[in-house]
């Protein structure tokens, strides 16, 4: 089973291409979208388990020998994020069924969430930096035909800054990739780590490494580059929007870390400093925006970008408990941000406005929707028992273990805020008196219910268990830690 | 010839940003046009322009030009001709449904505070 690592990039690829044949008919559109999302997991879960059980994965297209041809790694890090991307489609595309309309299933909706996927995964499992830029490129076109689709004003307006921002970031990465390989003349992530290695300190290798900064930084929304996203998120509709939240930007983030643990290892004093700057201004960022505003939407939105600035934090210490910090949080992420939008994309439906002033009451007709809120918002700040705690509290350690006290204690007085632009959503929109109209159809309240609910109660699984999970963040982290690993699975494997 | 090369792609990114930080729409379209023409032709300068021979095998011929920028820059030339369409396409809708092309009339939306 070598083209294992292929299966979930290739069956929501083929998936997808089935989809396009038949666009009008609805229920055969959600029953083979739900098992083609199905079949793709059980076969990332086989593969994670093969990632645990024989170590790192690759394989070179073509049996050409590994520089040559394009090469796929799957290491323990890219094998969980290609999972939890994978679970986060299953529910949003449960959640669709009753949520996105029927006008918007009808106009391959399906297809371009698949196709989306398709290129996340692609990005997640790549062994090569412009084969990295071609799946980009699959999952930025996916994402703004999603972001436009209904052609509702808003999402006209927000679309095209999405759009042009991105084509930017593009040419800027296709640009970079132009640099990078008039320095060490060849395209392969792990020839490059190599070759990297033996120029060792040089002034170009900074500077290619800041401009990766600068292109992944745009996708992934880190301070000055998150100012397209509020915007952006806020257009599309909930279980789009759930999607974006969960997984865009954290393909930004994965590829930071990949690059900045895998290539740019020789000056680490610049580069890595400046990284650490970097997060702890996308936090102050995020932190202002999450208290700033009113609409429920946004107070998430700038969440996401709090978070991103934690996971860089962590990766940017280069310890083991930094590093195993940051496995631990974005996957947390991933899985916590799906479950809010969620849920509030349930309030939204509830009370007809994402304005949390003209919302109240809501605690006494839906008590369920109410608690499994506070417990994902407490999830959120990480409260000990639930998910985001062990992840927070590895990248502390890692912080105070390189001694930067005052970032490590501006990280946990950051979750102070978190927590509190949460629990203010819960006051607002939960307690009080009730407002407006609250007949909802409690047919459609279960029907939207039941996928959020699960993923509560995963993440909620997700923090009880992190004791189970350690063996494979090890595993995640060892990788990060020590790009030899890398190398030599990619040059001893294809063979 | 590659400093020849790089100062005709500097004023092309130069033209470019200027094109993107303007007003009107399509201005903005033309200068991600010139944008990627820049970025494809620094890949190809970016791969050295050393090389006698197309990379086509033939006899007698030893001193090709690099293969490898010229598969990438078709590709990457591809990927922004699908992008162009599409957002040339959009601004098209837009101008239909917001009736404007001026990015200054576009921002924010009507609830928001």
């Amino acid at each position: 089973m070598i083209n294992l690592l292929l299966f979930p990039i290739l069956i929501p690829f083929l998936f997808a291409a089935i989809l396009l044949f038949f666009p009008k008919k609805v229920k055969a559109q959600r029953i083979i979208t739900i098992i083609g999302l199905l079949t793709a997991l059980s076969s990332a879960f086989v593969l994670l388990w093969k990632v645990k059980t024989d170590g790192v994965q690759s394989l070179t297209l073509g049996s050409w020998a590994p520089p040559f041809g394009i090469t796929m790694v799957s290491d323990m890090m890219s094998a969980l994020l290609v999972t939890s991307s994978l679970l986060i489609g299953l529910f949003v595309v449960w959640f669709s069924f009753t949520s996105i309309g029927i006008e918007r299933e009808k106009s391959f909706y399906y297809p371009a969430i698949l196709f989306m996927l398709t290129g996340v995964n692609g990005a997640f499992t790549t062994g090569d930096i412009f084969n990295m830029f071609v799946f980009f490129e699959v999952l930025l076109m996916s994402s703004y035909v999603l972001i436009v689709l209904g052609g509702e004003k808003v999402q006209l307006r927000e679309s095209i800054k999405y759009i042009l921002v991105n084509i930017v970031s593009s040419s800027l990465f296709v640009i970079t990739v132009g640099y990078l390989y008039s320095v060490v003349g060849t395209l392969n992530m792990a020839d490059i780590s190599i070759k990297l290695a033996d120029i060792g300190q040089a002034g170009i290798v900074t500077v290619i490494a800041v401009l990766f900064l600068i292109v992944f930084g745009i996708k992934g929304a880190i301070f000055p580059l998150f100012f397209w996203l509020p915007g952006s998120y806020a257009a599309p509709p909930i279980p789009i929007l759930t999607l974006f939240g969960a997984l865009l930007t954290k393909v930004g983030v994965y590829a930071i870390i990949r690059t900045y643990t895998l290539f740019f290892t020789t000056d680490i004093g610049f580069t890595h400093e400046l990284l650490m700057i970097v997060s702890i201004l996308t936090i102050i960022a995020g932190c202002i925006g999450a208290l700033a505003y009113f609409d429920v939407k946004k107070i998430i939105i700038y969440n996401i970008i709090i978070a991103v600035g934690v996971i860089l934090f962590g990766a940017s210490v280069m310890n083991e408990s930094g590093m195993m910090g940051s496995m631990f949080y974005l996957i947390h992420d991933i899985l916590i941000k799906g479950a809010l939008f969620l849920l509030i994309g349930i309030i939204i439906h509830i009370t007809g406005t994402s304005d949390l002033r003209k919302m109240g009451g809501l605690i006494k007709r839906y008590p369920v929707l109410g608690w499994s809120y506070l417990i994902a918002a407490f999830g959120l700040a990480g409260i000990p028992p639930l998910s985001g705690f062990i992840g927070k509290l590895l990248i502390i350690q890692g912080g105070f273990e390189n001694e930067l006290l005052w970032q490590s204690i501006f990280i946990l007085a950051s979750s102070l805020i978190v927590l509190l632009s949460a629990i203010r959503i819960f006051i607002y929109a939960f307690w009080g008196e009730e407002k407006g109209a609250l007949d909802f159809h409690p047919k459609t309240y279960r029907h939207l219910l039941a996928p959020t609910i699960t993923l509560v109660v995963l993440t909620v699984l997700y923090g009880v268990g992190s004791e189970y999970l350690v063996p494979f963040m090890t595993d995640a982290t060892a990788v990060l830690l020590d790009p030899s690993v890398y190398s030599n699975a990619v040059f001893g494997g294809g063979k | 010839m590659e400093i020849l090369m790089s100062i005709l792609i500097g004023f092309l990114f130069m033209a470019a940003v200027y094109l993107i930080l303007s007003r009107s729409l399509l201005r903005i379209i033309i200068g991600t046009g010139l944008l990627s023409h820049g970025t494809h032709l620094l890949l190809l300068t970016m791969g050295g322009l050393g090389g006698k021979a197309a990379p086509v095998l033939s006899d007698g011929v030893t001193d090709y030009a690099d293969p490898l920028p010229q598969a990438l820059i078709l590709t990457a030339i591809v990927i922004s001709f699908g992008v162009t369409a599409f957002s040339l396409v959009l601004a098209y809708r837009t101008y239909n449904e917001l009736g404007t092309d001026n990015m200054d009339l576009m921002k924010g939306t009507e609830d928001n505070d």
